[in-house]
């Protein structure tokens, strides 16, 4: 084992174990509660702009309370796509963190960066290929989750 | 104005539940995502989202939460309509304006922009 | 100790005059606005190198420092007999094409970011050994080309956290061969494959350190050396935190690094610029070597250098499926030749 002779050291930098534990220490924490207030400031923020749009194709175009929604999505999503065509929501995005991306915006910029980026392997399995390739676990949870939910709700009302 | 502050409080108060997953656990943002959805499921299986909405506006709607609440409306609407071929039927139904839009813009999007890196 | 190339397991000795005849180096903007980029043979003024896609502008890149190191070593495409290359694209394609326009014999290599060592290495064994008589080596690697392929697409907001390190966009190659000018490869240590368990690919300083450190101490150990042999010693991209770990890993072992390393990811950029804990990346160590050591070697700012470029081994296939980070690094020593 001569070529081990120079890891024969003591001390936990010399030791698998002991390495993946206390290298830690020399990385920079994560900024948590500034993370968490920049987050949730611009999250706050884009809820609340959402909240305007809601109420303007309320007041203006006839929608309620109820179906305003749609529109609001769809306007929020058609922003969020210009931001990342431009190259600012990924700027956006590392300094708000889950801000951007919890709110529909970042479900939006998920499906916009990957069709984007993916169009110089073509438009069908480049773009179309692609564009699910972050957001795609989003829905598949999502539909699955609210499969099972439903179907077990639907049987306990069946049964009971 | 009262109502934007709380979509701001309510909204912002979601997302920062994501930033806590993120920054304490090593969940990926799609991890984060994912699991959001799956929580909107489960709180509109309960009842919970609905009475969130009204409360919050725009705060309960716009964070993905309310993708999983609208997946969980829809299949739920047509199950007690049409029974269990419902919850298939309906999955799509409320959160078609979000999936669509998605498409169709970011196919535009493809259209028209490159990359900036 | 014998006067044989092999002196241990892992070091070779290089007894001919073994030189880097000339050596160039292309960049991107943001390179070429850092502390360096004086140095730099080829400054591009955007990322995409004016061409349509990042894999065609890391290619480009490629070229133009084979062009440059080439014109600096007065020699053409025809007195080269092997080209070895890599890069950190699937199937190391920038130097495939990069290789297919230039009608060379090609070794391909991949060695992760530590390409540029381990190129540079078989490149003078080959000379030595009498089999070639001109090694043309380089590498390169692009931000965007790297970021689409080991995390997101580019326009993607995810936060990264303060440890990431920036992909170095650019290229650098050199041209070795026995001659009179320019200056002497001695000695090449090849480093083992060392993984500490690290897991995440943001943290990649903290996963190659160990791989550094071990290289670093053979290399000392082979040639019965301290730190102090070298005015210079430089890690390829470990970063802020790889760079304070190894300096601590190798005290412990007993040598004290602190006058004389630096790490290349950390030369590149200035503090300002924001690239979390430094640059990484192919090109990291080849930029810097083949550019900021390559003229120190030079002009006597420094008389002895060992460069030891890390590589972090995975796949976002591997890392996805659980896997630690296996890593490398192979340290190349070079000195000023008084002419």
């Amino acid at each position: 084992m001569a070529g081990n002779q120079s890891m024969q050291k003591t001390g936990w930098k010399w030791s698998k174990e002991g390495y993946a534990k206390h290298a830690e220490q020399y990385k920079p924490k994560k900024p948590v509660a500034f993370n968490c207030l920049k987050a949730f400031t611009i999250g706050g923020l884009i809820c609340a702009l959402g909240q305007g749009i809601t109420n303007f194709y309320i007041a203006f175009f006839g929608f309620t309370e109820q179906n305003a929604g749609n529109p609001t999505v769809a306007t929020l999503i058609f922003l969020a796509v210009l931001l990342t065509g431009f190259g600012v929501y990924d700027n956006i995005g590392q300094f708000a963190g889950a801000g951007s991306a919890v709110p529909v915006t970042g479900f939006a910029n998920s499906v916009a960066s990957a069709a984007i980026e993916h169009r110089s392997e073509g438009w069908v399995l480049g773009v179309g290929g692609n564009m699910f390739k972050l957001a795609g676990a989003v829905i598949v949870y999502g539909v699955v989750a609210a499969f099972f939910v439903a179907l077990v709700k639907k049987l306990w009302f069946l049964i009971f | 104005m009262s109502e934007y502050f709380i979509a701001f409080l309510v909204g912002g108060f979601i997302c920062l539940i994501g930033q806590l997953m993120l920054d304490l656990t090593k969940m990926t943002p799609a991890h984060v995502m994912s699991t959001l959805v799956v929580a909107g499921v489960v709180m509109d299986g309960l009842g919970l989202y609905d009475p969130l909405i009204d409360f919050a506006g725009a705060g309960a709607t716009v964070p993905i939460t309310s993708f999983g609440h609208a997946l969980y409306h829809g299949a739920w609407a047509e199950a007690e309509k049409n029974g269990l071929i419902g919850i298939i039927t309906g999955i799509f139904e409320v959160p078609s304006a979000g999936i669509s839009s998605a498409i169709v813009f970011g196919f535009l999007g493809a259209l028209v922009f490159k990359p900036k890196g | 100790m014998n006067n044989l190339p092999r002196v241990s397991r892992q070091t070779w000795r290089f007894s001919k005059d073994i030189r880097i005849l000339g050596s160039g180096v292309a960049t991107g903007p943001l390179e070429g606005d850092g502390p360096l980029g004086k140095e730099f043979d080829c400054v591009f003024e955007d990322n995409y190198a004016s061409e349509d896609s990042w894999e065609k502008a890391e290619r480009k890149m490629l070229g133009k420092a084979v062009d440059a190191a080439l014109q600096k070593a007065r020699l053409t495409g025809e007195d080269i007999d092997v080209m070895l290359a890599g890069d950190l694209l699937n199937q190391i394609i920038t130097s495939n094409y990069t290789a297919r326009g230039l009608d060379l014999p090609l070794l391909g290599l991949f060695g992760a970011c530590s390409t540029s060592m381990e190129g540079l290495a078989i490149a003078a064994s080959l000379v030595e050994g009498g089999f070639v008589r001109y090694a043309l080596t380089g590498c390169s690697s692009h931000n965007s080309t790297a970021e689409r392929q080991f995390r997101y697409p580019t326009e993607y907001g995810g936060q990264k956290p303060p440890y990431a390190q920036w992909t170095v966009t650019g290229a650098g190659a050199s041209v070795v061969g026995v001659g009179t000018a320019g200056p002497r490869i001695t000695h090449a240590t090849i480093g083992k494959v060392t993984d500490m368990g690290i897991k995440d690919p943001f943290d990649m300083g903290t996963a190659m350190a160990p791989a550094a450190a071990d290289t670093i101490m053979k290399h000392f150990q082979d040639l019965n050396i301290t730190p102090d042999y070298y005015d210079l010693i430089v890690t390829g991209d470990l970063g802020k935190v790889g760079y304070a770990i190894l300096k601590d890993m190798l005290k412990d072992a007993g040598y004290e690094m602190s006058p004389h390393y630096r790490d290349c990811g950390m030369m590149i950029y200035r503090q300002d610029q924001d690239v979390f804990s430094g640059g990484s990346g192919c090109a990291s160590s080849a930029v810097v070597t083949y550019s900021h050591i390559m003229n120190g070697l030079c002009s006597g700012k420094y008389q002895r250098v060992l460069v030891v470029a890390t590589g972090a081994l995975f796949s976002p296939v591997s890392f996805q499926q659980g896997e630690s980070i296996p890593c490398i690094a192979h340290g190349v020593a070079m000195e000023r030749v008084l002419a």
